[in-house]
């Protein structure tokens, strides 16, 4: 991630920095929360414009990355959004577009990449189910033939941005097989209705699709290629949220890095106590250590390697697992102000919280990556 | 990283270097179960012999120092080509234990600040699988405080003469030479009165004797020196700028201990003892494999582990394109000592009692490695020492108050009145 070298990738950087810092800031985030918003969708047409949804889509579909590598140019901008912690549907947006361009019957949906790619429309991926965990390859939810398609019954939860969505790409059984649709939010049948999170901007939904007719056309790929995708697009949402929380590391451990070296205690900065000193050495090789190893993912998958699935799980474990305890270290070196609304350092607690549970636990990978280890020994 | 490293012109890529050492590996090494590699308990004599004798080969197929400069018997590669070779050469029997402190730790140093008579004879002669290096730094009363050294080297006549203790220094029985650092000038300040020696081990004056650790090992040993000589030609440096090259030591021993050395050779454990705990294995040797509880434990610890190697590459590419200070390899050598903690603690947890009481199924070794997770914390410098370093040279931190600092050290408490 932090390989920016090329001119092409510091301008596109830069360009996304300079209108994340005007456009989406953290008194803008806390302005959109006060006001009940999620975020603007003439904000994030803007965003769209600069190719926040083109860098996983391939150019005849109208995208276009800059580096020829889409996963890490858009976790570039996943990091730039950490930064203040910004709104918008960038996660599901490009999370849908990850499977749609990959489904062999892409070409079907084109209209839809192209509208996605556009900003024009707002797409999420429902793949959490009520009261079940991440098991993005079981469903409950049921799409039975019909003459002109298939007919969705069942709910799904935590669908992010699901109350702005106008399409969602969702996971069904067809029988035995697993197969993805995409349905419009406003298609006869689908209710949704909001779930509040512990962010103050991100928002997500149940979405309950009773009787929903679809043609024949909704479906994305096949259902032998169905897990592969589902795979991919949880690899992507993963690493995504990975890259976005190492940017708020960065920040909140910058801020609070200076906050130790202005602040004085009887006469001294905090910064020249050792028992600080410790504290913040173990939080710089936290960071470091989720560089490494979000930037291992983020080459994993984009190289889509062999080992893209375990690398992401790798990394959303150890990331999960250590983002929110170092943002709670900072709270405890702010001292009193750490818990106070008014301070920003819970606008970023929030978010790595949130973040830490979603797309699989650190416990849930930690158990995948068991299970690959186990196969490996098999294998071999 | 360090500009000990000089990078000669190759006409060949790393690939083909790989190919030609993997077809030279095959054809002349003797390959190893990377699990179960042969015994190489450092505080015996054999393992030592064996590594000199696969070190040879290893510099007769050429091999060899890697990343040495080729004026002092290496190839003067980068360590892309080491990687490769690492890679290639996994599942051959290697002289991984010349690693630390002979090639990573000693030759490194005395490549950064040797005399050429030193580089040109130890460093190629450590390559030629000839000779063994160790440290003589830590003191009975030293601890922490390395720079507290009371070992003394006298000038008599055109000799020093040395008198005093070392302890902790790793193999050094199965060692030719040491760097020795002495006191040469006592009304200087604790750092400006050091001088490093390179000295020959089964010199007259030394006096040699094993420490047994907690796990049985005998492979530190502790050094008297009672009246030892030595010609000016000994002194590393300059007279009296020993800690310079302590310095050096200590930089390139934090970076080999976290693995993130170009002059280590080959990356499999050294020995049976030094195996990375296999959780699957040890999951059905403990008959758990269905138990979701022991399994994510597993996992967690496997989590750890890769991420302390993509560590590893991250800050050796962030120090080498000065994204990071070079004290950053502090935070290997922390990742390090807190990984082995991690895994020995949730090895030592999955395992329950028989890791405890001997049942007979092998699973006792698990409690006796726990009794020496410290180990790795304390080693090559605490990890407290090692967390001031990344919080002042890292970080920028002030410093930590001391209380010798600019007092001659004649003049320094050493202890309470």
């Amino acid at each position: 991630m932090s390989e920016v070298a090329s001119p092409e990738r510091l301008l596109f950087v830069s360009t996304a920095a300079a209108f994340l810092e005007k456009e989406a800031s953290l008194s803008r985030v806390r302005e959109l929360h006060a006001a009940g918003t999620s975020f603007d969708r003439g904000w994030w047409q803007r965003a769209a414009k600069l190719g926040w949804a083109s860098m996983l889509v391939p150019e005849e579909l109208g995208g276009g990355s800059v580096s020829g590598d889409g996963v890490a140019d858009l976790a570039l901008v996943a990091e730039q959004v950490g930064h203040t912690v910004a709104p918008g549907p960038l996660h599901p947006v490009n999370t849908v577009l990850a499977g749609l361009i990959d489904a062999e019957n892409a070409e079907a949906h084109a209209t839809t990449i192209e509208a996605l790619v556009a900003g024009e429309l707002i797409a999420s991926w429902a793949v959490y189910e009520p009261r079940r965990g991440w098991a993005p390859l079981e469903t409950t939810v049921t799409a039975t033939a019909t003459p002109d398609g298939f007919r969705i019954d069942g709910v799904k939860d935590r669908v992010e941005a699901g109350t702005d969505a106008d399409v969602i790409l969702l996971v069904a059984r067809v029988g035995d097989a697993l197969q993805q649709f995409l349905v419009p939010a406003d298609a006869a049948g689908v209710t949704i209705e909001p779930q509040e999170s512990l962010d103050l901007v991100k928002r997500y939904a149940l979405v309950t699709f009773d009787g929903v007719s679809v043609s024949a056309d909704a479906v994305v790929g096949s259902p032998g290629q169905s897990e592969a995708l589902i795979r991919r697009q949880a690899q992507v949402a993963q690493v995504l949220q990975c890259a976005e929380v190492v940017g708020i590391l960065d920040t909140v451990f910058g801020f609070t890095t200076q906050w130790a070296l202005d602040r004085h205690s009887f006469g001294r900065p905090l910064a020249s106590y050792q028992a600080l000193k410790h504290r913040f050495a173990d939080m710089k090789i936290w960071l470091e250590a989720c560089r490494a190893t979000t930037r291992a993912a983020i080459a994993a998958v984009g190289a889509r390697a062999d080992d893209a699935d375990v690398s992401a799980s790798v990394a959303k474990s150890y990331v999960g697992e250590h983002a929110a305890p170092m943002l709670q270290h900072c709270v405890q070196l702010h001292g009193g102000i750490g818990v106070t609304w008014e301070h920003d350092l819970h606008l970023f607690l929030r978010r790595v919280t949130l973040y830490r549970s979603m797309f699989g636990t650190p416990e849930d990978h930690n158990l995948r990556v068991y299970a690959h280890a186990e196969a490996q020994k098999e294998a071999s | 990283m360090t500009e000990t490293t000089s990078v000669q012109a190759t006409t060949e890529t790393v690939e083909e270097f790989a190919q030609r050492a993997k077809a030279w590996l095959a054809a002349n090494m003797p390959t190893c179960d990377p699990q179960d590699p042969p015994s190489a308990d450092r505080g015996e004599q054999q393992p030592w012999l064996r590594a000199r004798e696969l070190q040879k080969m290893l510099y007769e197929g050429g091999f060899a120092g890697i990343c040495f400069p080729r004026e002092y018997g290496g190839l003067g590669l980068p360590i892309s080509y080491q990687r490769a070779f690492d890679e290639v050469s996994r599942g051959y029997e290697l002289p991984i234990i010349l690693n630390m402190p002979t090639f990573a730790i000693c030759a490194a140093t005395i490549l950064d600040t040797g005399s050429e008579a030193q580089k040109r004879e130890r460093i190629s002669a450590a390559i030629r699988g000839e000779e063994v290096l160790v440290q003589l730094l830590s003191e009975p009363s030293g601890g922490s405080d390395l720079a507290s050294v009371i070992t003394r080297a006298d000038r008599k006549g055109d000799k020093w003469v040395i008198n005093g203790a070392k302890t902790w220094s790793t193999s050094a029985f199965a060692a030719d030479y040491g760097l020795l650092l002495a006191r040469t000038a006592w009304d200087l300040p604790k750092h400006e009165g050091l001088t490093m020696f390179l000295v020959k081990l089964d010199s007259p004056g030394i006096d040699m004797r094993r420490i047994k650790q907690v796990n049985g090992s005998e492979e530190f040993c502790e050094e008297f020196f009672d009246n030892l000589e030595l010609d000016d030609d000994a002194v590393v440096g300059e007279v009296n700028d020993g800690w310079s090259v302590a310095s050096r030591q200590l930089y390139h021993e934090r970076r080999a201990v976290g693995g993130g050395s170009e002059f280590s050779s080959g990356i499999g454990a050294e020995g049976k003892t030094d195996q990375p705990v296999d959780y699957v294995e040890l999951v059905e040797e403990l008959g758990q494999a269905d138990n979701e509880r022991v399994r994510e434990m597993a996992g967690r610890a496997l989590v750890r582990r890769a991420v302390h190697e993509q560590l590893i590459h991250h800050v050796y590419d962030g120090v080498l394109d000065g994204s990071l200070p070079p004290a950053a390899g502090s935070i290997i050598r922390i990742s390090h000592a807190e990984n082995v903690q991690f895994e020995m603690d949730t090895a030592l947890a999955m395992t329950g009692s028989p890791g405890v009481v001997d049942d007979g199924r092998g699973l006792f070794r698990i409690g006796n490695r726990f009794l020496s997770r410290q180990a790795a914390s304390l080693g090559g410098g605490t990890t407290e020492i090692a967390r001031n370093i990344i919080g002042e040279r890292v970080l920028g931190f002030s410093r930590e108050y001391a209380a010798d600092r600019g007092v001659p050290f004649n003049q320094v408490k050493r202890k309470r009145d």
